[in-house]
């Protein structure tokens, strides 16, 4: 009974034959089974990388997803042992009655740990805290040669640093203890501001973001002419004091998969236009439960499904801050001239918190990120015009979101890519690694 | 809430047992004790950090190989002893059988009978008497829709599950003029473990968490036999319902 899997963007559409492991000790034994077929494999958790980052070279995944126990909780320090596969949506169940919160957490809960590990994903408090992997203790690797090996910041350093943000590609993680954050109360205090300019909104982000503990911002990039650059800031912080409940309501889902794009110019203005002007003109401060203020898209199960069968890609690129507002302007320019647009356009500051990972997406800088639905000359008409404009901004772009990036472009913005290529599991490959390393 | 689990490793069992935690609320939770039963200590001992890992105040593990019958009151005295009163017995594990291989060989399909059939029917035995003399309680039996009718693809399979179901048909009676309440489980397709070999048709496949949840519903509504998911209830009644000229002539 193999259900066939694809990555979040549904893009590029390899389908994944899945081998489930049910407990770690059957991961080996797995391995083994590949080595036998002389195949490679790759660990596939919960499929919310976008591109092809998940999606093994040989199309045969090991499905962890069922590997999701507890193996320690202490809610005095704040402390948690978990398999791998357990989804941060679980972590928050368990952890935000006893007044503890994830220390990162990416702008959905149904991703891994071992996935939040792998692709050393970023969130809105990311000038405070820095990426998720800043804040793993350590975690256990299955590796087809060493066998079950443990790495944290005193041992076996190599690999730990080689896979924090490693693309799962240095063995499979099959445990981690990670660090919680104290909170108070489950709900935010977010404050929302429109700007009109990226001018205002690198203002707004000077101004505001050291006070806060998160930040984010939405920009409406089917704007053009003097509407351009317009968007909304949003920031927040943990209540002082309140209640301590997970949201329990069960979200919608799109429940099956349109043969067209519902995502086009036309519903995209209308739904960008009607966004921006929802929200308040000056500045406002409002109690919001995290689910909303952190999670608004998990409300839609498959939301994903939206875009058709073609599927959908994201672009999200980091350029450094001295060069940001001309880079973002640039960027901006050319998908409105190539008459693209984005419902999910999210702009955001990046701090200088270095990462313990080799292969780490975020750095001191602007990080720019947009869904566009899938075409056949998507990445000819405007990708390559806007790969130029991140690379000559010394830029670079994200693996977890990627199906695109040109190989060189990769490998100058990665140097330390030949010590991933060093430290990679022979037994472990996926399209991304096979695609920007040839 | 004390709970017996016997085959706590599986799938169904460990859904039902992180749904109870979930049900139960935080403080209630700190209430909550499991004795595990199963046959790998190692999977055991994963299962139970994993429940108090969720909230459970106690995890006790007991390692028992169900077809040594011989066995089963040692283990029921250290649940007993362990938990004094017991809420609620789960009688969870179970093996799918290669129905080829219990066609070619009686020894497999004797060995597969015990398994899924006579050792379910011996610890019901006895734990039937002591919650009879406990005066209360639910004993919840996870049986399977292939009991309904024998099928050629899994008759053995089936024809195990039945008697399980038969006898605590029987049993349920006799158990409620003393409190204690019985539940007959019967899940359709789920995707575990044990169906992982299987090429199921993907709109009946359901998952252990969605029959975790059914099962605990039912069990709060004191029901005798459930079908979980529902709809496997209006399925099974029309392959019941089909004459047997007829049914024979099908391959279901």
């Amino acid at each position: 009974m193999t259900a066939q899997l694809l990555s979040w963007g549904r893009y590029p559409r390899h389908t994944q034959s899945p081998a489930e492991v049910h407990w770690r000790s059957e991961i080996g034994p797995c391995l083994k089974r590949f080595a036998e077929e002389r195949s490679t494999t790759l660990a596939y958790g919960n499929g919310r990388s976008y591109g092809d980052s998940c999606l093994a070279s040989s199309d045969k995944v090991i499905s962890t997803g069922s590997l999701d126990r507890v193996l320690a909780a202490d809610w005095e320090r704040g402390r948690l042992v978990v398999e791998a596969g357990i989804t941060l949506s679980d972590i928050l169940q368990l952890a935000v009655p006893h007044g503890w919160f994830l220390p990162v957490t990416p702008g959905t809960k149904f991703v891994t740990v071992g996935g939040a590990i792998a692709n050393d994903v970023h969130g809105k408090n990311h000038h405070r805290q820095g990426t998720f992997g800043s804040h793993v203790e350590r975690f256990g690797l299955y590796r087809s040669d060493d066998g079950r090996i443990e790495c944290s910041a005193t041992e076996n350093v190599e690999l730990f640093s080689a896979s924090i943000g490693g693309l799962g590609l240095t063995g499979i993680i099959d445990w981690a203890e990670i660090h919680l954050t104290r909170i108070q109360s489950s709900d935010v205090m977010g404050i929302t501001q429109r700007f009109s300019s990226l001018n205002e909104f690198m203002a707004l982000s000077a101004e505001l973001d050291s006070l806060h503990e998160f930040s984010v911002s939405w920009i409406d990039c089917a704007a053009a002419g003097k509407k351009a650059g317009r968007g909304v800031y949003m920031a927040g912080d943990f209540a002082e004091e309140g209640p301590l409940q997970v949201n329990a309501s069960r979200p919608i889902g799109v429940p099956l998969t349109p043969p067209v794009s519902l995502v086009n110019s036309l519903s995209l203005r209308t739904f960008n236009e009607f966004y921006f002007r929802r929200q308040p003109r000056t500045r406002t401060t409002r109690r919001l439960h995290f689910d909303p203020f952190f999670y608004p898209l998990d409300g839609v199960m498959n939301w994903n499904r939206i875009y058709g069968r073609a599927g959908f890609q994201q672009y999200q690129c980091v350029v450094p801050q001295e060069v940001a507002a001309d880079a973002l302007g640039s960027l901006l320019g050319a998908i409105s001239a190539a008459g693209q647009g984005s419902f999910l356009a999210v702009l955001k500051c990046f701090g200088d918190k270095p990462s313990p990972g080799l292969l780490s997406f975020p750095r001191p800088g602007v990080t720019l990120a947009l869904d566009f639905p899938n075409r056949p000359n998507l990445e000819e008409k405007l990708f390559r015009r806007l790969d130029t404009i991140v690379h000559e901004a010394g830029g670079r772009l994200y693996p977890a979101k990627d199906a695109h990036m040109q190989g060189d472009h990769f490998r100058e913005a990665y140097p330390h890519w030949k010590t991933l290529e060093h430290l990679r599991d022979p037994a472990l490959n996926s399209r991304f690694w096979e695609r920007v390393t040839r | 809430m004390r709970y017996l689990i016997i085959g706590a490793t599986s799938a169904i069992a460990s859904a039902c047992s992180r749904q109870w935690l979930s049900d139960s609320g935080r403080s209630d939770a700190g209430e909550t004790d499991f004795f595990l039963v199963g046959r790998s200590r190692e999977r055991l001992e994963q299962t139970a950090s994993d429940l108090t890992g969720r909230g459970a105040r106690s995890a006790e593990i007991y390692t028992l190989d169900v077809r040594d019958i011989a066995a089963h009151p040692a283990m029921m005295e250290a649940a007993w002893e362990a938990l004094h009163t017991i809420d609620l017995v789960l009688i969870a594990h179970g093996t799918l059988p290669d129905q080829r291989r219990c066609e070619a060989d009686p020894r497999v399909a004797m060995e597969e009978f015990s398994i899924n059939g006579s050792s379910v029917i011996a610890l019901l035995t006895d734990i039937a008497n002591r919650m009879e003399s406990q005066g209360r309680g639910v004993i919840a039996v996870i049986t399977s829709v292939a009991g309904d009718r024998g099928r050629p693809s899994n008759y053995l399979y089936g024809s195990a599950k039945a008697a399980v179901s038969t006898f605590c048909e029987g049993l349920r009676v006799r158990l409620f003029r003393s409190g204690v309440h019985l539940i007959d489980i019967r899940p359709g397709f789920v995707s575990t473990p044990m169906t992982a070999e299987l090429e199921l048709p993907k709109a009946l496949v359901s998952t252990p968490e969605a029959v975790a949840r059914r099962i605990s519903k039912a069990i709060r509504a004191k029901r005798d036999v459930v079908y979980a998911p529902a709809f496997w209830w209006l399925i099974l009644a029309v392959i019941r319902s089909l004459p047997r000229p007829i049914f024979k002539r099908l391959s279901l």
